[in-house]
């Protein structure tokens, strides 16, 4: 485990390792309990160390209602059926509605260290600063190095530290649009913490998440990292131009890419010398204007709102 | 992965409804987590042992994590299927038109507080 993060359980390989995800099947959860539940399901998952018939454990059917006497004790359960991420989401669907009534599109870059992100925004924003508005946040656990990268070339961009966190989550994204002061009708490039795992999980409000994935990497990260490509909507194969020296095999990548996500749309570039970026930079547009056009219709709305309320008046 | 927001986030949650409901502590909370969901359950334990531990409210909360199985339907065979990660093809006709019903879970599903 990553002492920093308490990252994930560093598994090594031909190490014995207590969890074991194959499982026998057999196991039947009756996880639709109701109220009297007794929390005897028997999990037969091996990896699992709590042991639900043990006499330390706590059951719901057993005690509480049989040996409550009132004023002696307030056990109760209370029943919350939460999502974990519910915080991190509220936020999120915050940032979500902001952007939206502001036309802003927004995009969560994710990618492993050293992909070129911030290469690939330099260039975007040498392309489209002259056409509209562009605003970064760059996220990173130290140095302000890729914000001041961003902002030589006139763009507004944000650095946030994490610190020892391994993502960006909705509430530093909310903080850093509104230090930003991020314009109207504009594109907002989130550029998260070079991980391919823990950002997945962590909406951020944005319209799309982009996976950039060099071809100076495996090209099986889609099938190591399949959470990451799962919940991207695009991925870019960026460095295209050292394809010539590499080994990387972009249609067994593209193949990968799709078994965890089939609706996942690929792009082909590099963000050094500038090849296959028509594509992208009218992809960008083309989700700028959808952007616009959903904002178009909010005020619409809220027009008619105000016009029939002026009606009724 | 990211263990540590997530529990630190579970924490959150609990200090909400302690406020909401009116208890003061908690002595187990029960959390669903999918087997396709990107937490692993030993370092959620461990992470919520360093959090829990320094908060009056979940000081002495006992963690139990009830694992949800990864079911997915196989469009070819017409059926749910067993997964246990994304990249699974079906175990049956070895396709990989699946598409997820279940295991993604990752939820505090109730808990015990006095």
């Amino acid at each position: 485990m990553c002492t920093v993060c308490g990252c994930g359980d560093a598994k090594v390989d031909g190490h014995a390792h207590s969890h074991d995800h194959g499982h026998d099947e057999d196991h039947d959860h009756h996880h639709g309990h109701s109220h009297d539940h007794s929390h005897d399901h028997p999990h037969g998952h091996t990896y699992h160390h709590h042991d639900h018939d043990s006499d330390k454990d706590i059951h719901y059917g057993r005690g509480i209602a049989g040996v409550h006497v009132p004023g002696m004790s307030q056990k109760r359960i209370v029943q919350i059926e939460k999502d974990i991420l519910s915080h991190n989401d509220d936020f999120a669907g915050r940032n979500r509605t902001w952007l939206a009534e502001h036309g802003v599109f927004a995009l969560n870059l994710v990618s492993s260290p050293g992909s070129g992100k911030t290469t690939l925004l330099c260039r975007t924003a040498e392309a489209l600063k002259s056409r509209y508005a562009i605003a970064v946040i760059e996220g990173d656990q130290q140095t302000s190095f890729d914000a001041d990268r961003i902002r030589a070339t006139g763009i507004p961009a944000i650095q946030v530290n994490t610190g020892k966190g391994c993502h960006l989550d909705a509430h530093m994204v909310e903080s850093a649009i509104a230090k930003l002061a991020v314009a109207d009708d504009s594109v907002l490039f989130i550029e998260n913490v070079g991980n391919l795992v823990c950002p997945a999980a962590f909406d951020l409000g944005e319209a799309y998440k982009v996976a950039i994935l060099s071809v100076t990497e495996g090209e099986d990260k889609p099938l190591k990292y399949p959470d990451m490509f799962h919940a991207a909507s695009m991925m870019i194969l960026n460095k295209t131009d050292l394809l010539p020296h590499t080994d990387f095999d972009v249609e067994r990548c593209i193949g990968f890419a799709r078994r965890v996500n089939p609706d996942i749309v690929v792009l082909q570039l590099s963000a050094r010398t500038g090849e296959g970026f028509d594509e992208w930079l009218a992809w960008i547009n083309e989700g700028r204007k959808r952007a616009l056009a959903h904002k178009v219709a909010l005020l619409e709305k809220k027009l008619a709102a105000a016009r029939s309320s002026i009606e009724q008046g | 992965m990211h263990e540590m927001s997530l529990t630190e986030g579970v924490v959150r949650i609990l200090e909400d409804q302690a406020a909401e409901h009116g208890f003061t502590r908690v002595k187990t909370v029960w959390l669903e987590i999918g087997e396709l969901s990107t937490v692993v359950p030993e370092s959620m334990e461990f992470c919520f042992d360093a959090v829990a531990r320094g908060n009056p409210l979940t000081a002495e909360a006992k963690l139990e994590i009830i694992r949800v199985p990864g079911a997915a339907w196989c469009m070819d065979c017409s059926k749910p299927v067993h997964v246990t990660s994304r990249v699974d093809l079906c175990p049956d006709c070895g396709g990989a038109k699946l598409t997820v019903t279940s295991g993604e879970e990752m939820r505090i599903k109730e808990m015990e507080v006095e």
